[in-house]
């Protein structure tokens, strides 16, 4: 029986891209925190069928600056794929850049909601609304920050001459968070922005 | 300890890996022990990521809580005896329930089932680790802090007291103003990240690291078992971790999730709670569900019946789990529609069971019973499945739970369940593995005084309450009248507990003559099927030699069982001793894949725990800074933890040219 | 070796009996402890007095039957299986793999008939209890409070409408709504001889429905742990005959007197100034809402939600030790002096 396996063929050593262990493992992370978001909106949803107040009672949310915001973080994880994509042609110099571009365009994100939050009319303890708004996008915002310095560290690696065409799994693992960021962010979005409107 | 790896030239990124053996005493075996060793004395103590080790520290720990939830409930049964007794005050009794139940449910059940689970997986799946072993050291740090953390208020006086459930409002600021709950909710959420990430590490293992020809249908069911729990609790966890969040929010910064005034909703809570709450039992009790369809056969000299039925079965149960949260709600006053389609999924979901239980019963009328200690626990433990299967039958009638619903009927129920399914597999299993585990065989005089001891005890302690519940006594209350009618249950289950406990002891004094004075273990003491049988007892830190080649369910009777596949080999495999090493493998079929470099032993994950502990204790007393600091010790620890490394060729071993310049 | 394993054999099955004896035991002397209602009076396993409650005993009763065949069954197939006479092998050789699916296919099969059955029955028995067959007669709100139980009849007249705690009254044979609100914390209603239990959740309004077939006093207790008193928050429901009940009804709709009476002003004053804080008293100016009504206080038959049995002894007991009684509930240990006791009694025995 042993035969009939290939004894002979070589196998690759280490951490090869996604037949690394990190890979599955990061998979297990996402759909561990995509529940947790998928909890969070639950609770959005019970709440808000369940009340007797107007809702939102702040009114219908804008969509213009969120809206840019979510293209923002949307081109950020383009360049995050685009960057991954240079190693794997080992075009690290440009591999680089695209992730510094992506990394600004997230810090973009950032500093565009913390704005939008200063501007609100109400906070955290305001009202339910507010515990739930705060809350979501907060979590959201948290795992942003996570990926921020994430995005960070790869620079640093690649910039260190760490990763070419042969092995650079850290990268496309990282690069799979972030793109889980911005699928979530798609989610909340929709959510809080979106769904009020349909109703 | 050795850094063999680090200084070996030989970083090539693609190898094909050695065919061979190494036999006890042999160079290449001694290389391997070598390479897999920890360093004695306390830097090993703290920075090991053998999983044997890690293993047996769960199995301790968490026997340890068991034993600490045992006196917490010896007390509450002394104040229980009789009825209108002034042993504990209300507040106390309060403490005591709470604390027993969180015990019981989230420090001992599952960490009991980890232990067991880490120890044995990479022995019974052919590998030489697990996948993540620093993410395994990890898991247990942050579960005996989490543990501690839940525990330093008990002193204080100040233990979490408002049920293991803790519904809202009564756990909310309003009516619960000291730090208990907030002990409780950052307690939990720490503990949720240890077994979180432990069940990451079991769901990747077992697509990864199965030795060659080891297909998903060759898997022990105990594997099948935790698989299927840790599956579940990826998805479930974040539900209660989310809710005791919230709760900790509404009381320390004044969110209004469950706020009533405000517009909140207690019944948030219940969802939430419940929506992991009863994918958990099953998640309790699944594995030990395993021990028992893997331990079982070898005392009936034969192969489990209906292999696939039972690993069906296994995935069925869970998945229905996520369908029938609210029938821990049925009284809430939901819509009769609404509870219809719970009812039914909860009568459904003991189907699977069922043919777990017929699984068992054939394969012991089918096979020669041999009478030992383990096999005692196993067949004591169907009787006690099915009186607990058929108890929670009757609680998923809906009318018939609007009465037995939060009576003594279920705190009956749910003993059987948990003490049946879980505990009874659980010292039946530590019989049955201790020889393996230390090398050593326990008494066997003992082992069955203890048996009859617990057994009988556990029936004596809890179908009485069983009646109690049917003569309407509710749960949680720390006394009660004396016409109520439920003084002599009370008194019966009182004295039953106490034999119980007594088992236990057996138990105990068992293990500790064992451990030094028990006979000598073969590796097969028991002429068993699965490949843990097959290395030294205790194995060695590297357990396999060489990586085996799995032909069957069943590799060490394939000389005897007539199934016509082929033979495994296991003095004849993978040597793999370039550094750690372990095979991955293809996730169904076992076909071998890649090699995999394992990490040495490392301080990170310890101070990673530490730091993660100390950062939720700065939460729970309100120290900004320090909570601050904390954390961002935490991201360095993760960040150096993570950092690349050549020698798991985690990035190119060397910088050959420019960056930039391209190449074809 | 033979004759070791048939020792064995014959332990195993001696133990075996031992415990389903203690399995048999354990009914029969729980039996034995009580025989009639006042023995047990949350007894609704053996004791149902409405069509809100005697469907689900009916249930229960062919549940238990069910469930005790189908482990006796098992019982018997395990014991079986450990002890029947095998020949004597070769220790070495290994039962064969594809063996036994029929015990899974036949078990499982079967299981599920049973289960099937189970549910249809269940399912209709909810529709019976679920809602009653006429519209309710009489509809109540009762509100939980830490750790007692305000009721309040509705009515469309608003001077017929009145305020009691922890004693419902209700008119025999007639279905009566039971609106169910919290003041704090979770509590549950359940009054088990005449219906299943439903939580009353604070922020909502929670209802199910009560009837009683037979005149009598049916206790009933807080299933929800709510706190430090949970234990001792209990309930009673009296159902009279109609002409009973109207009586009753019309002697709670009236205020205190308000004459003033020698004897007992001094009371009457003390008990406004010390207790009306919390407590209301229609009539008078004691018009607290944190506390039970105690309009009628002397009407009722138990005090301090079920804890004492209401004789002016208990009743001086509770006001001035109720810390000790009921450790932790809302209602301070009064401290008075023996005359202050006296007059405040005298006052609170005029409460008819």
């Amino acid at each position: 029986m042993a035969e009939a396996m290939q004894l002979d063929k070589p196998l690759p050593v280490g951490s090869e891209g996604k037949r690394s262990g990190g890979w599955w493992g990061i998979l297990a992370l996402i759909v561990t925190e995509g529940s947790l978001f998928g909890y969070l909106l639950f609770t959005y949803f019970y709440l808000a069928s369940q009340t007797e107040q107007h809702w939102p009672p702040e009114g219908l949310p804008t969509l213009v600056m969120p809206g840019v915001n979510t293209l923002i973080l949307l081109a950020s994880s383009v360049f995050v794929w685009a960057s991954e994509r240079c190693i794997k042609h080992r075009h690290l110099r440009w591999s680089l850049a695209l992730m510094a571009l992506a990394f600004i365009l997230g810090v973009c994100f950032v500093v565009i909601q913390l704005n939008e939050w200063s501007k609100k009319t109400y906070d955290m303890t305001s009202n339910l609304y507010g515990s739930l708004y705060f809350t979501i996008t907060g979590f959201h915002m948290l795992h942003v920050i996570v990926g921020l310095i994430i995005l960070l560290i790869l620079l640093l690696w690649i910039a260190l001459g760490y990763f070419d065409d042969r092995r650079y799994a850290a990268v496309t693992i990282g690069g799979l968070y972030w793109h889980f960021v911005d699928v979530v962010w798609l989610f909340v979005f929709t959510t809080l922005y979106l769904s009020p409107y349909l109703y | 300890m050795t850094d063999a790896a680090e200084s070996s030239p030989d970083l090539n990124l693609t190898r094909v890996p050695e065919v061979g053996s190494a036999p006890i005493g042999s160079a290449d075996e001694i290389h391997l022990a070598h390479l897999w060793e920890s360093a004695p004395g306390w830097r090993g103590w703290l920075s090991t990521v053998d999983h044997k080790e890690i293993g047996l520290r769960y199995l301790v720990t968490a026997f340890i809580f068991l034993l600490m939830g045992g006196i917490e409930a010896l007390i509450m049964r002394l104040q229980l005896a009789r009825p209108d007794q002034t042993l504990l005050t209300p507040e106390q009794y309060s403490q005591l329930f709470t604390m027993h139940g969180v015990t019981m449910i989230f420090l001992y059940s599952l960490p009991i089932l980890s232990g067991f689970s880490n120890y044995l997986w990479p022995l019974m799946l052919g590998s030489r680790d697990m996948a993540f072993p620093r993410l395994n050291a990890l898991s247990y740090w942050v579960f005996l802090f989490a543990g501690i953390f839940l525990y330093a208020s008990f002193p204080l006086g100040e233990a979490p007291n408002a049920g293991w459930f803790n519904y809202v409002p009564f756990a909310g600021l309003e009516y619960n103003t000291g730090p208990n709950i907030d002990v409780y909710a950052l307690g939990m959420v720490l503990l949720g990240i240890s077994t979180t990430v432990g069940a990451i590490n079991f769901v990747v293992t077992l697509f990864r690291m199965r030795a060659p020809g080891m297909s998903i249908d060759r898997v022990p069911i105990l594997v099948w078992g935790t698989l299927t729990a840790s599956v579940a609790n990826i998805f479930a966890i974040p539900s209660v971790s989310l809710a005791f969040f919230l709760l900790w929010l509404d009381r320390q910064t004044g969110t209004h999730f469950f706020d009533v005034v405000n517009g909140g909703k207690p019944l948030l809570w219940q969802h939430l709670f419940w929506m992991f709450g009863h994918p958990w039992v099953y998640a309790v009790v699944l594995p030990a569900m395993g021990i028992v369809s893997d331990a079982l056969p070898t005392f009936c000299r034969r192969p489990l019946v209906g292999y696939s039925a039972v690993a069906l079965s296994t995935m069925a149960t869970m998945l229905l789990g996520f369908g029938v949260w609210i029938h821990h709600m049925f009284a809430a006053g939901l819509p009769t529609l609404a509870l219809s389609f719970f009812g039914a999924a909860s009568m459904v979901i003991s189907i699977p069971s069922a043919v777990a239980v017929f699984a068992w019963i054939a394969t012991i009328w089918l096979g020669r019973p041999v009478f030992n200690t383990p096999f005692l626990f196993f067949a004591g433990f169907v009787l006690l499945f099915v009186i607990g299967g058929l108890s929670g039958v009757m609680t998923a009638a809906i009318p018939l739970d609007f009465q037995l619903n939060e009576t003594y009927f279920i705190v009956a129920h749910l003993h059987y369940v948990l003490l049946g399914i879980n505990v009874f597999p659980v010292i039946g299993g530590i019989y049955y593995w201790f020889p393996k585990f230390f090398g050593r065989m326990m008494n066997e005089t003992l082992g069955k005084w203890s048996f009859w001891v617990m057994f009988i005890g556990f029936n004596v302690g809890f179908f009485p309450m069983h009646l109690a519940g049917l003569l309407g006594m509710p749960r949680r209350i720390y006394t009660y009248a004396p016409n109520m009618g439920w003084s002599t249950v009370n008194m019966v289950t009182s004295v039953g507990s106490f034999v119980f406990a007594a088992g236990i002891l057996i138990f105990l004094v068992n293990i500790l003559i064992s451990l030094k004075r028990g006979v000598l273990a073969t590796p097969n003491p028991w002429d068993a099927p699965t490949l843990e049988w097959a290395i030294p007892s205790p194995p060695p830190a590297y357990n396999f030699a060489v990586i085996p080649f799995v032909a069957s369910r069943h590799p060490l009777w394939e000389d005897r069982l007539d199934e016509g596949a082929g033979r495994s080999s296991l003095e004849q495999g993978y040597l793999l001793m370039e550094g750690r090493e372990t095979i991955g493998t293809t996730p169904l079929d076992a076909i071998p894949d890649i090699i995999l470099k394992m990490p040495e032993d490392s301080y990170t994950p310890f101070f990673l725990g530490l730091f993660s502990a100390l950062a939720f204790t700065g939460l729970l007393l309100h120290w900004g800074a320090f909570t601050v600091l904390m954390t961002v010790a935490c991201s360095l620890s993760l960040i150096v933890w993570m950092w690349p490394r050549k020698a798991l060729v985690q990035r190119v071993p060397d910088i050959k040219q420019d960056t930039g310049a391209v190449h074809g | 070796m033979n004759d070791s394993k048939s020792r064995f054999r014959h332990c195993v099955a001696f133990n075996y009996a031992i415990f389903l004896c203690v399995l048999a035991a354990a009914p029969a002397s729980a039996a034995l402890a009580e025989t009639e209602n006042e023995a047990a009076p949350l007894n609704y396993f053996l004791h149902s007095y409405g069509p809100a409650s005697t469907p689900t005993m009916y249930l229960g009763w062919a549940f238990v039957a069910l469930m005790v065949a189908i482990f006796t069954i098992i019982a018997l197939l395990l014991a079986w299986a450990v002890l029947r006479k095998r020949t004597v092998e070769d220790p070495r050789l290994i039962g064969r793999e594809d063996e036994g699916m029929p015990w899974i296919y036949i078990g499982t099969g079967v299981s599920t008939c049973i289960l099937f059955a189970l549910a249809i029955y269940s399912l209709v028995t909810l529709n019976v209890v679920a809602k009653p067959t006429h519209a309710p007669a009489l509809t109540l709100t009762v509100t939980g409070y830490d750790w007692w139980w305000k009721v309040e009849y509705e009515d469309d007249d608003p001077a017929h409408r009145f305020v009691t705690a922890n004693e419902i009254h209700i008119p025999v044979g007639l279905p009566v709504l039971v609106k169910l609100k919290s003041a704090d914390v979770i509590h549950a209603f359940w009054v088990p001889m005449l219906a299943g239990k439903t939580q009353m959740i604070p922020g909502l309004t929670n209802q199910q429905w009560i009837e009683a077939d037979t005149e009598g006093v049916y206790r009933g207790q807080c299933t929800q742990y709510c706190g430090v008193q949970h234990a001792h928050m209990g309930l009673e429901v009296v159902a009279q005959s109609d002409a009973e009940f109207r009586k009753w009804q019309d002697a709670q709709r009236k205020s205190a007197a308000t004459a003033s009476v020698t004897g007992i002003d001094a009371g009457k004053q003390l008990f406004l100034d010390r207790c009306a804080g919390c407590h209301t008293i229609r009539g008078t100016e004691a018009v607290g809402a944190h506390a039970p009504d105690l309009t009628h206080l002397k009407s009722r038959r138990l005090i301090a939600a079920g804890l004492l049995t209401n004789t002016p002894d208990h009743l001086v007991k509770w006001i001035t030790h109720a810390q000790d009684l009921k450790p932790g509930t809302r209602m301070p240990s009064m401290v008075l002096t023996a005359t202050e006791i006296a007059s405040l009694s005298a006052f609170l025995s005029t409460l008819n």
